[in-house]
C-alpha cells in the first residue's frame, strides 16, 4: 500500500494534499487492477490452441465512445477537485502572522528575522543558518530568495515545496499544527553539495516560541504584520 | 504465398550496382544500412548508459563505498564516488539514454528501416541527407563522449541542465564538460531535423500505389507523427542550448539574473521541447506495440482509426502540457491550473490506446513469442507509467511528489517499461528482416523474463521511496534522518538493478550469435501482412525487384473468415483471395 509510506502530515493544507493523493491512489489503483486482470484473463483465455480461429473484428464504435468519455469525465472531475487545494495553497494565501526571509545559497539555508526594529534589510536583522523557529498554529510566510542557483524549499511533513529562484522573491506559506523538529532538505539539484543541504524547522508552542524569540532578539515575538 | 507476390520479391531483376566497402557499410545512403548504423550506435551507448546507472545505484545502496571495478578509473579515491562524480553520472546516464539510446534506436533505426519498407518505397526521399543525418549524430556522440575526458569532468547539472547552475561555471566547477554537452546536443538537433524532414517527405510523397494514409501500418503513423514532433520541438532545444552556450562562453545573460536574465526562461524553453520529447520517445513504441499485437494475436488491430487519431491527439496536446514540469518553479499559479487541465486530458488518448490493445487481445489466438512477450510487457508497464502520471498532473499532489523518486519511478516506467520494452520487441520482431537471420528464442526468453522481473524490482519500489519523501539526485540518502528507515529499499532496488544489468547478457549473446550463425530467415517468418514482409530477408538495395508492390487493403487482415490462411497480406491482389473471403 503506497499511501502507508507518506510521512506524517503536521501542517494545515497537508490534509488537502493527502486527501487528493488518496483519491487518485484509489482511482488509479482500481483502474490498474481492472486493466491488468482483464489483460491477464485475455492472455489465458485466448492463448493459441489448436482448432480455434481468432475473432475477426475491426473494433466497436460504442466501446470507443465509452472508453473515451468515461476517462475524460473522471479526469475532468479530478481536475476540478484539485482546484480548491491549489487555490488555497498558491492563490489565496492567508494573511501572515510571521514573515521569515529565507535565502538559499550553495549549500545552506540562511534564515532572517527582522530584529528589534521589525523591518527586514536593516543592520539589526537576526540571521541564522539551517534552522528556522516558528510558533505552532500561526501562518508563516516564507519569503524565498536565492543567492546563486535554484534551490527548493521542501519540508515533507508540511507538504510544502517551492523553488527558490535567483532574481526573484517567491512567497510560500505554511501553518504547522504540531510542535516538533522537522527535516528541511533542498529538493532541487544545486551543485555538488546538494546532497546534505538540509536544515531543521523547529515548531514551538506559543510560550516556547516567545521565550526563544526574546532570547534571540528576533523582533518577531508578536508581529501580526500585514 | 501466391505466384503474384513472388514476382515482387524476385531479386534477379534488382538493379545491381557494385558499391565499394565504404559506400556499402560506412557512408551508405541505403536506408537499411543507415538503420543498422543507428541501431549499433544506440546499443553501444546503451551499454555505457546502463553501466552509469549501476554506478549510481551502487552509491545509493552503499554510499561512499568503493564501486567494484571503478578503482582503475577513479584512482584518486580508489573507486569511491565523490558528489561531483555522482552528479556527473546521473546527468550523463539520462542524457545518453534519452538522446543516444532511445532516440537513435526507435526514431533513428526503426524509423529508417520501417518507413520505406512498410509504405512500399525504394528508399528515403533524400538518401544523401539521410546518410548525413547518421554521421552528424555520430559526431554528436563523439562530442558527448569527449566530455568524459576533459578537466573538470562532464556536465553535472542534470539532464535538464537548469540555469543558472548549468550556465555559470563556478556553480558546478564543470567547464568544458558542460560546453561539450551543449555543443553535442546542438549538433544532434541538426541531425534530428534532417531525419525528420526525410521521414515526413517520404511518408507524404513516396507511398506505393494503393497505400492510402489510412492503410498505413500504425507504426508508420507513429513514426510520421514523431517526425513532426521532432521537426517542431528539437529546434527549441537547439536554440536553448545555443543560448546556454552563449551565456557560458560569450558573456550573454539570457538566464543570469544579475545581467537582467531570467532562470525560468531556460525551463520554459527546455520543457517546451522536453514534453513533446517524452512523446517522441514513447510514440514509436506505441506504434511497435500496435504492430506486433495483431500479428501474434492473429487479429486485426482493434479500432485502427481510434489508434491513429489518438496519436494525433497526443501530438497536439503535447505542446500545451509542458508547464506541469514547473508547478513549483515559481511560475504563475493560474498558469499551473491551465496546465493541470491539459495534462489530465492528455491521459485520455493514452487510455484509448490501452483499451484498444486490450480489444486486440480479446478473442485472439495469442502466441507468446519473444517479440510478443516484449510487446505485452510494453503494454502492461506503460499502464503503470501512465497511471502514475495522474498523481503529478494534480497540482496540489505534485507539490509533494515533484523532485522525488516518484518522478524517477514514473519516467522509468514510461521510458524503460514503455520505450525500451518496445525497442526490444521491435529488435526481436524485425531482426529477421533487418539481418536475414532469426534470433534464438531460448536466449530470447532467458533475456525477457529476468528483465521483466528485475525491471519491476528496480523501479516499482521507487514509487514508495518517492512517497516517503526521498528526493531525487541526492548523493547520499543516509545523510537524512527521515530517509534512514527507507534505506533498505535502496539496497533492494540496487540488487534489482544489478540483476537487470546481468539480464542483458543473454540479449548481447543472442544478438551477435544470431547475426552470424542464426537460422536463415524466410521472407515472412511471422506470417504478417505488412509490406516489408514481401521483400527478401534482408531486402536488397532498393528493396524490391523491378516492380513495387501494390497495396490492396488495410494492414491488419488476420483471420479473415473464409480464407484458408489466417492472414491476408496487403500486397495480395483480391483476385488471388478465395471468393469466400470477400463474401463475409
Amino acid at each position: 500500500m503506497l499511501s502507508w509510506w507518506l510521512p506524517e502530515n503536521v501542517a494545515t493544507y497537508g490534509q488537502d494534499i493527502d486527501w487528493l493523493f488518496h483519491l487518485i491512489y484509489w482511482i488509479t489503483g482500481g483502474v490498474f487492477v481492472l486493466v491488468i486482470v482483464t489483460f491477464l484473463t485475455f492472455l489465458v483465455l485466448y492463448r493459441d490452441r489448436p482448432g480455434r480461429r481468432a475473432r475477426y473484428t475491426h473494433g466497436s464504435t460504442p466501446l470507443e465512445i465509452a472508453w473515451t468519455v468515461v476517462p475524460t469525465l473522471i479526469l475532468v472531475v479530478l481536475t476540478f477537485l484539485s482546484v480548491p487545494a491549489w487555490s488555497r495553497i498558491k492563490m489565496q494565501m492567508p494573511p501572515s502572522d510571521l514573515d521569515v526571509v529565507v535565502t538559499a545559497k550553495q549549500f545552506n539555508w540562511q534564515v532572517a528575522y527582522p530584529g528589534p526594529d521589525g523591518r527586514f534589510g536593516t543592520a539589526d536583522d537576526k540571521t541564522m543558518l539551517d534552522e528556522m523557529h516558528v510558533p505552532v498554529g500561526k501562518v508563516i510566510h516564507v519569503r524565498l530568495r536565492s543567492q546563486d542557483v535554484i534551490h527548493s524549499f521542501f519540508v515533507p511533513q508540511f507538504r510544502i515545496k517551492q523553488d527558490a529562484v535567483p532574481g526573484r522573491e517567491i512567497v510560500a506559506w505554511f501553518e504547522a499544527v504540531k510542535p516538533g523538529k522537522y527535516e528541511w532538505p533542498c529538493a532541487e539539484l544545486c551543485g555538488f553539495g546538494h546532497s546534505g543541504m538540509r536544515g531543521w524547522v523547529y515548531v514551538h508552542t506559543a510560550e516556547d516560541y516567545a521565550k526563544w524569540a526574546a532570547e534571540n532578539a528576533t523582533g518577531a515575538q508578536e508581529t501580526p504584520k500585514r | 504465398m501466391s505466384a503474384v507476390s513472388a514476382a515482387y520479391v524476385d531479386t534477379e531483376h534488382a538493379e545491381h550496382h557494385e558499391l565499394g566497402f565504404l559506400r556499402t557499410y560506412v557512408f551508405s545512403t541505403d536506408h537499411k544500412m543507415i538503420a543498422r548504423q543507428f541501431l549499433f550506435l544506440g546499443l553501444f551507448m546503451m551499454i555505457l548508459g546502463g553501466l552509469l546507472a549501476l554506478v549510481i545505484r551502487w552509491q545509493l545502496a552503499w554510499p561512499e563505498t568503493a564501486v567494484p571495478g571503478l578503482g582503475w578509473i577513479l584512482t584518486e579515491t580508489e573507486g569511491i564516488l565523490e558528489p561531483s562524480t555522482y552528479n556527473m553520472a546521473f546527468t550523463m546516464h539520462a542524457t545518453i539514454m534519452i538522446f543516444f539510446v532511445v532516440m537513435p534506436i526507435l526514431a533513428g533505426a526503426f524509423g529508417n528501416f520501417l518507413i520505406p519498407l512498410m509504405i512500399g518505397a525504394r528508399d528515403m526521399a533524400f538518401p544523401f541527407l539521410n546518410m548525413l543525418s547518421f554521421w552528424v549524430a555520430a559526431l554528436a556522440g563523439v562530442l558527448m563522449l569527449a566530455g568524459f575526458f576533459v578537466p573538470g569532468g562532464h556536465a553535472a547539472a542534470g539532464w535538464t541542465s537548469y540555469a543558472p547552475l548549468s550556465s555559470v561555471t563556478e556553480y558546478t566547477g564543470v567547464n568544458w564538460g558542460q560546453n561539450l554537452w551543449c555543443i553535442s546536443l546542438f549538433v544532434l538537433g541538426i541531425s534530428s531535423m534532417m531525419g525528420a524532414i526525410n521521414y515526413i517527405t517520404t511518408v507524404v510523397n513516396m507511398r506505393a500505389p494503393g497505400m492510402t494514409l489510412f492503410r498505413m501500418p500504425l507504426v508508420v503513423w507513429s513514426l510520421f507523427i514523431t517526425a513532426i514532433l521532432l521537426l517542431l520541438a528539437l529546434p527549441v532545444l537547439t536554440s536553448g542550448v545555443a543560448m546556454l552556450l552563449f551565456d557560458r562562453m560569450l558573456g550573454t545573460s539570457w538566464f543570469r539574473p544579475s545581467g537582467g536574465g531570467e532562470p525560468l526562461l531556460w525551463q520554459h524553453l527546455f520543457w517546451y521541447f522536453g514534453h513533446p520529447e517524452v512523446y517522441i520517445l514513447i510514440l514509436p513504441a506505441m506504434g511497435i506495440g500496435s504492430e506486433i499485437l495483431p500479428v501474434f494475436a492473429r487479429k486485426p488491430i482493434f479500432g485502427y482509426h481510434a489508434m491513429a487519431f489518438s496519436m494525433i491527439a497526443i501530438a497536439f496536446l503535447s505542446w500545451i502540457v509542458y508547464g506541469h514540469h514547473m508547478f513549483v518553479s515559481g511560475m504563475n499559479p493560474t498558469l499551473g491550473l491551465s496546465f493541470m487541465i491539459t495534462t489530465m486530458i492528455i491521459a485520455v488518448p493514452s487510455a484509448i490506446k490501452t483499451f484498444n490493445w486490450l480489444g486486440t487481445l480479446w478473442g485472439g489466438r495469442i502466441r507468446f513469442t519473444v517479440p510478443m512477450l516484449n510487446a505485452l510487457a510494453f503494454v502492461s508497464m506503460f499502464v503503470i507509467g501512465g497511471l502514475s502520471g495522474i498523481f503529478m498532473a494534480s497540482t496540489p499532489v505534485d507539490i509533494f511528489i515533484q523532485d522525488t523518486y516518484f518522478i524517477v519511478a514514473h519516467i522509468h516506467y514510461v521510458v524503460f517499461g514503455g520505450s525500451i520494452f518496445g525497442a526490444f520487441a521491435a529488435i526481436y520482431y524485425w531482426f529477421p528482416k533487418m539481418f536475414g537471420r532469426m534470433t534464438n528464442p531460448a536466449l530470447g526468453h532467458l533475456h525477457f523474463w529476468p528483465t521483466f522481473v528485475f525491471f519491476n524490482m528496480t523501479f516499482f519500489p521507487m514509487h514508495i521511496l518517492g512517497v516517503g519523501g526521498h528526493m531525487r539526485r541526492i548523493y547520499n540518502p543516509t545523510q537524512y534522518e527521515m530517509l534512514q528507515p527507507l534505506q533498505w529499499w535502496n539496497v533492494l532496488i540496487t540488487i534489482g538493478a544489478i540483476g537487470l544489468g546481468l539480464a542483458q547478457i543473454p540479449f548481447v549473446i543472442n544478438f551477435f550469435w544470431s547475426l552470424f550463425a542464426g537460422r536463415k530467415a524466410p521472407v515472412n517468418p511471422w506470417n504478417a501482412t505488412t509490406l516489408e514482409w514481401s521483400a527478401p530477408s534482408p531486402p536488397p538495395h532498393l528493396n524490391w525487384g523491378p516492380r513495387l508492390p501494390t497495396v490492396h487493403r488495410g494492414p491488419y487482415e488476420y483471420s479473415v473468415p473464409g480464407s484458408s490462411e489466417d492472414f491476408l497480406p496487403q500486397w495480395e491482389p483480391s483476385s488471388a483471395v478465395p471468393a469466400g473471403a470477400r463474401r463475409h
